[in-house]
């Protein structure tokens, strides 16, 4: 063996592994990619620093830069010296009580709390499928919102509470999950019956959801606070919540529908003669058939409505609700807080990308597990 | 209608749109007979055995089924599907449940059955379509093969009087086929009333009892398997034959 035959020692292959590996590899891959690279570190160097600097670093939590605590705005710092002051996060605490439950008595306020533990323990079981003894937990999920109805508004020995009184986080959690769970039956009714035979049914169904869809959520809360107690039987007045309940239940149930039907038509025509043909009956065919494999698939689209329908709430505010925005633009309109509105529309977007990120992850994750679970064609 | 017939098709009109799908089709099945329908595509042979368990709805014409009129009426409707199964070309599976629970499903949900007695029902059921072992995947794990014999098994577990079957070998690979037939044959031994659309003439001389030809919607021949095969009657059936037997 010849020592010709040795291989020269090279230098080592660039490493595309580790922290480093990954930077070359997506960030300097190209001179082009570089310049970007850089470009995007200068801007966001230029939007960030500022922005954590008045939001935490400059910021007053509690006590402004000479100590006291902060009791109203003449307390901020950047009110006292707009030169070295940040954000006055000040308001989000004094006024928090009003943020989560709006102007609910406090020596009632242990009700809410335990209606929002036990949303956490309706919904959980719900969204995880192999939560442990899940069947039961579902029942629970299905009384849970008597339970939280009488507990919010009173009854069986409870102080009455007025909805006047609920607001903030409250009230946008009342309007949200309330419309989802509605809107859920209604679009799956309303889907269904776009596509009967029967040609009364569809017509009414079909021209049902176009109207709906066809008009802002605006306008149906408008129609829900002027119009609809001109319908109602003399004497019969409707709670102002419950107004803009149904209009945003009417709203999302039009929407859900749509994707509903979508999903029903990606069903192929070979399982309703299967299921027909063993003898299942309309309704049976449907709940066991078609609505479990039509409704799998539109998951994504379900959540992607209800992710919509959760911010259009907001609207609310408008026809006098106080959600969450309203709650922080009624705390705006008082003189101790007054000019604070950058705080508190953060503080409130904040909130919202908390709870709709979350319903963006589980869309995903059930996105996943469909994909990588049993294969749906058939053949 | 004779006394005998279990199905009987009487001057039966069918249309699609200006189409005009099933001509003045008369057909007599007895207890216990197995016919096999054959023809070109487009004769009107799945459309005459659809509209025997209401899958499509005839037109004109009167079906009776097991002394059970087919008309608008729900019920009637209803009680014919219990005694009638039906296998289709694709299967027909339900995707999004496992092998045993397709086959529980319509005992349990029209019979009222109890579960363990449906699904003791359903491995008695895989166990003549000859997998059993398969009760607890999905329909996505199993052959087209397989498949086919558990859509089989799924009719079976309604206990029906008479088995319709659509081409239920043609969207099966080669290899396939005979395990499906091989179940077909067992059932029709067994005395099942069946009615087979299948261009598996194999089959058709094995089991058949009588051979039914169809073309352009209209019932052409009608014969027992030797007279059909070796001594057809209409150069319409024979040319059929001849482009089917000689490749």
């Amino acid at each position: 063996m010849s020592s010709e035959n040795f291989q020269q020692s090279r230098t080592p292959p660039i490493a595309t592994t580790g922290l480093l590996g990954w930077i070359r590899l997506n960030l300097f891959s190209s001179w082009f990619n570089s310049i970007l690279t850089i470009l995007v570190i200068y801007l966001l160097y230029q939007i960030l620093v500022p922005f954590l600097n008045w939001s935490i670093f400059a910021a007053d939590f509690t006590h402004n830069y000479l100590g006291q605590q902060i009791i109203d705005r003449t307390f901020c710092t950047r009110v006292m010296d707009p030169e070295i002051g940040g954000a006055c996060w000040a308001i989000i605490f004094v006024r928090f009580y009003q943020f989560i439950y709006g102007f609910y008595p406090v020596e009632e306020v242990w009700r809410v709390n335990i209606v929002y533990s036990l949303l956490v323990v309706a919904v959980a079981p719900l969204l995880i499928e192999k939560f442990p003894l899940r069947k039961y937990f579902l029942y629970f999920t299905l009384i849970f919102p008597i339970i939280a109805y009488f507990l919010l508004a009173g009854g069986f020995g409870l102080a009455h509470v007025s909805t006047k009184d609920w607001g903030g986080l409250l009230v946008t959690l009342v309007l949200g999950f309330t419309g989802i769970a509605l809107a859920f039956p209604l679009g799956i009714v309303l889907a269904l019956g776009r596509r009967s035979n029967l040609p009364v049914i569809s017509m009414v169904c079909t021209l049902f959801i176009e109207f709906i869809r066809g008009v802002p959520l605006i306008t149906l809360l408008f129609f829900g606070m002027v119009m609809l107690p001109l319908f109602l039987p003399e004497g019969i007045t409707l709670d102002g919540l419950v107004r803009c309940l149904i209009a945003v239940t009417l709203f999302q149930g039009a929407y859900m529908a749509e994707v509903i039907r979508g999903g029903l038509q990606a069903i192929p025509q070979g399982q309703y003669e299967a299921a027909q043909s063993v003898g299942l009956s309309y309704w049976q065919m449907n709940r066991k058939i078609i609505l479990p494999q039509a409704i799998r698939i539109t998951i994504p689209s379900i959540v992607n409505t209800s992710i919509g329908l959760f911010k259009d709430t907001t609207l609310v505010l408008i026809v006098g609700q106080l959600d969450l925005l309203g709650i922080g633009r009624a705390v705006l309109a008082a003189q101790t807080w007054m000019g604070l509105s950058i705080e508190v529309y953060v503080f409130v977007a904040v909130v919202f990308i908390i709870f709709t990120f979350s319903m963006s992850r589980y869309s995903l994750y059930l996105e996943k597990k469909l994909k990588t679970g049993i294969n749906m064609g058939a053949d | 209608m004779s006394e005998s017939s279990i199905i009987s098709l009487q001057n039966v009109n069918k249309w699609f749109g200006d189409f005009h799908v099933l001509q003045d089709v008369n057909l007599e099945v007895k207890k216990k007979e197995r016919i096999v329908v054959c023809g070109p595509s487009g004769s009107g042979k799945s459309t005459m055995i659809r509209c025997i368990n209401r899958l499509e709805e005839h037109q004109e014409g009167k079906i009776v089924v097991d002394g059970i009129e087919l008309t608008g009426n729900l019920k009637n409707i209803d009680s014919v599907r219990k005694e009638v199964g039906m296998v289709f070309q694709q299967f027909n599976l339900f995707p999004h449940l496992s092998v045993k629970e397709n086959i529980t499903l319509a005992p349990i949900w029209v019979k009222k059955m109890p579960k363990a007695e449906a699904e003791e029902l359903a491995m008695k059921q895989l166990e003549i379509v000859k997998i059993p072992e398969q009760a607890n995947k999905f329909p996505g794990q199993l052959s087209g093969g397989q498949q086919q014999r558990v859509a089989i098994a799924r009719s079976l577990a309604m206990n029906p009087n008479i088995m319709l079957f659509d081409e239920p070998t043609s969207a099966l690979d080669p290899e396939m086929i005979k395990e499906v037939l091989d179940v077909m044959v067992d059932l029709a031994e067994g005395g099942m009333t069946m009615i087979v659309v299948t261009h598996e003439m194999g089959f058709a001389k094995t089991v058949a009892n009588r051979m039914v030809f169809m073309d352009e919607g209209r019932i052409v021949e009608e014969a027992p398997p030797d007279k059909f095969f070796n001594n057809p009657e209409s150069d319409r059936t024979k040319l059929f034959l001849s482009q089917i037997l000689n490749h």
